[in-house]
């Protein structure tokens, strides 16, 4: 979605601000909804692509004006509610009035290590041939889906050229929405400043940009 | 301890003074109900955290920049292949399922962003800091990164390229700087306490060994 997560380009931030010293968290709020989002993201009941989904459906206005792991609180609540697991009054109260719904698993502390160890993997058994190479010349397609894409706008219509072949790995497009994985091929896509910015822009920069063969069109040598 | 000022023997939430702003209540009553419901487990919670916290961090990172400026063999596996690559060293899992390693370079520099969240590979270099997942540095570091390495105070000749890696699948990137002048014959061990979270992510360079003394 043309939401205000995607925020290639834009201007009027300000400076980047480093911290000195940064520390892992900010609050102690900070490491329970840290920990939260990720033990209810391992009972299966939502993916990592419905979690983006839900932190950019926030109101730009919203979004912008909120911390990090403030979205991330509202998008878990918003998840919790959507998918039947609690309801916003219980999670107002803090109170549980209903019968819990069952989910697939539970994190325990004594698998956490292991199983974060060995992460969770986005590739998948390709359904086809790749349709590029690297080397191939590539235009990024003007989509503007009201859905989740990773296509970011400032690369839409825009000529590149194939980097890298990553393989076939899980579509967010269709996995955030539970329509299923839908594996296609991943690309490295490389776009010169000047094609993307503008005759103004350094000619001694470039952009990488991972691509999902589906926001690609092939471009005649 | 994490919850020094939590109570995990209040399942119900019951009111917990007046001090508490209202994310903080908002999160409590949140954890209370999880856990009621037997969704999440409480020590699993605290152990997410502490590994965050304590085990994944830049200093994994560090060991692998270290290697690949020792052992010829090892650099020319992870830049061809990361992730079994970093797997030597014992690193990997959540949120670097899929490494990619950029190598700089005489004249070539890289740097890595997540314009659309935080992508970051979170088994080298832990989680993000705050101004790599903050507007600024998102909207700014596929536009300007010149002028965003400048705030670093990081002021690369016009003649470097910049190569900016925007990570917006579960590739992970991160950048292997180039080793620092004046460190022949240290060890991996030493090599590694040079090594900043920034140099890895491209937003600045290695300590030399001037610097580290």
């Amino acid at each position: 979605m043309n939401g205000a997560q995607d925020l290639g380009g834009m201007h009027g931030f300000g400076p980047v601000r480093p911290e000195p010293d940064e520390p892992v968290f900010h609050a102690e709020w900070e490491r329970r909804v840290f920990a939260l989002a990720m033990a209810m993201g391992f009972t299966g009941t939502w993916n990592l692509d419905g979690s983006r989904s839900a932190r950019e459906s926030l109101p730009p206005a919203e979004y912008l004006a909120s911390s990090y792991y403030a979205i991330w609180l509202r998008a878990l609540e918003t998840q919790i509610a959507a998918h039947g697991l609690a309801s916003p009054e219980e999670m107002a109260r803090g109170i549980s009035d209903a019968p819990a719904r069952p989910v697939g698993r539970v994190l325990t502390a004594g698998i956490l290590e292991p199983r974060f160890r060995a992460g969770f993997p986005s590739d998948r058994p390709s359904q086809g041939p790749a349709r590029f190479a690297a080397g191939d010349a590539v235009r990024a397609r003007n989509l503007h889906p009201v859905g989740h894409t990773r296509l970011p706008r400032y690369v839409r219509g825009h000529l590149g050229r194939v980097e890298r072949v990553h393989g076939a790995f899980v579509l967010p497009d269709t996995n955030a929405t539970g329509a299923g994985e839908n594996p296609a091929w991943l690309y490295t896509v490389a776009f010169a400043a000047a094609e993307l910015w503008g005759p103004d822009a350094d000619p001694n920069q470039r952009v990488m940009v991972e691509m999902f063969e589906p926001y690609l069109d092939a471009v005649a040598a | 301890m994490a919850h020094e000022h939590r109570d995990h023997d209040h399942p119900h939430g019951h009111p917990h003074g007046s001090d508490l702003t209202p994310v903080e209540a908002r999160v409590r009553a949140l954890e209370s109900l999880l856990v009621e419901k037997g969704y999440v487990e409480p020590a699993a919670l605290d152990a997410l955290v502490e590994m965050y916290e304590t085990k994944v961090g830049p200093h994994n990172g560090a060991r692998v920049v270290a290697r690949a400026w020792t052992d010829p063999a090892f650099r020319a596996r992870l830049l061809s292949d990361a992730t079994p690559a970093i797997a030597e060293l014992d690193i990997g899992g959540r949120g670097g399922e899929h490494m990619v390693v950029v190598a700089n370079a005489p004249g070539e520099h890289n740097l890595v962003v997540c314009t659309l969240c935080s992508c970051y590979p979170w088994p080298v270099l832990g989680l993000p800091p705050v101004w790599y997942k903050a507007p600024p540095y998102r909207a700014r570091a596929v536009i300007d990164p010149r002028g965003v390495l400048a705030e670093f105070g990081l002021h690369l000749p016009e003649s470097t390229r910049i190569t900016v890696w925007d990570s917006t699948a579960e590739t992970r990137y991160m950048v292997l700087p180039e080793r620092p002048a004046g460190t022949e014959g240290w060890d991996e061990a030493r090599l590694a306490s040079l090594v900043t979270r920034d140099a890895m992510i491209g937003t600045g360079l290695p300590k030399s060994p001037e610097q580290a003394a």
